[in-house]
């Protein structure tokens, strides 16, 4: 599947979108200072992970892809769900990412200094998450394939002489 | 400590101050990779931007400003343990979407408790021990 860049997806997003999107990620951060704070960098540290972005995206997808088919006369609730579960299980593969960017500032910040660390992490969250992406995409096509052979031959162990039907068919168009 | 009133006021604006940096900072890299994932086809690889450090990128900065290189270093890996957590909530989500159509809203809001839960067993567990 290639990556593409599509803009109609901007289009879709009213004002309002972006500033909830705008508010609940700063109200994430600023709760994240809060908390380790009051209860120590162990325990703020979690939040630092903390799902900002996939709520809000999600909805929004589904909310989006309603109203697209809604347009066409469709009902589309059930295809603007999965296209929100699609969307999460990519994130789902984008958490190695995020886990390496924060072994990378873990392991990093005490000796070297802090922009070097953030470029350094944030290449390596990217190229983390294409890459496990990357991957599963080859690995799913790779089982698709192997799937559908599977079920080509059980076919043909079921039903040998459509197969042969279909050879001689063949073989008299030739 | 400095107990006089003008100490305690000067303190609560450097918080406040300090507040509304995190939510600016924040609320610009949360927009700003959402605003990339709305632009990437297909969808499960615009969801990888569901998961960037947007947080991490938005206060690691001002807490190594403010309490040092150490303390953001302790900080970065607990969230290790958060991105697992996060990891298993975005599967689940993806699964009850995907497979029974449970509207996203409802879903991603009822299934924090799963990322809170597995966070904080994973903190206790590696650790809260030590």
């Amino acid at each position: 599947m290639k990556i593409k860049i599509d803009t109609t997806g901007l289009h879709e997003s009213k004002w309002y979108e972006y500033v909830v999107r705008f508010a609940f990620g700063g109200t994430v951060t600023a709760l994240a200072g809060v908390i380790a704070k009051h209860f120590g960098p162990e325990i703020g540290g979690l939040f630092l992970a903390f799902p900002a972005i996939l709520p809000a995206t999600a909805t929004l997808i589904e909310k989006h892809e309603i109203e697209k088919k809604h347009e066409s006369g469709k009902h589309g609730t059930a295809s603007g769900r999965r296209l929100a579960g699609v969307d999460a299980a990519g994130a789902a593969m984008g958490c190695i990412g995020l886990a390496v960017f924060a072994l990378i500032v873990w392991k990093e910040l005490p000796q070297s200094s802090l922009l070097l660390v953030l470029v350094e992490a944030t290449i390596s969250w990217l190229m983390a998450a294409v890459g496990v992406w990357l991957m599963r995409e080859k690995l799913w096509r790779r089982l698709a394939r192997k799937i559908h052979t599977f079920h080509s031959v059980r076919a043909v162990a079921r039903h040998p002489e459509s197969s042969v039907d279909r050879n001689s068919a063949r073989g008299r168009e030739k | 400590m400095c107990l006089h009133s003008k100490c305690v006021h000067r303190e609560a604006q450097v918080r406040v101050k300090e507040i509304i940096l995190r939510v600016i900072a924040g609320g610009v890299f949360v927009s700003a990779f959402s605003l990339l994932g709305d632009l990437l086809k297909p969808k499960s690889f615009a969801g990888l931007f569901g998961a960037a450090p947007s947080i991490a990128l938005a206060t690691v900065t001002l807490t190594v400003m403010e309490r040092g290189k150490t303390y953001a270093s302790v900080e970065a890996r607990s969230m290790i343990l958060g991105a697992i957590a996060f990891c298993v909530y975005a599967y689940l989500v993806s699964r009850l979407l995907i497979r029974h159509r449970w509207p996203a809203l409802a879903t991603t809001a009822a299934l924090i408790v799963v990322w809170f839960g597995c966070a904080f067993a994973l903190w206790y567990a590696v650790l809260g021990r030590s």
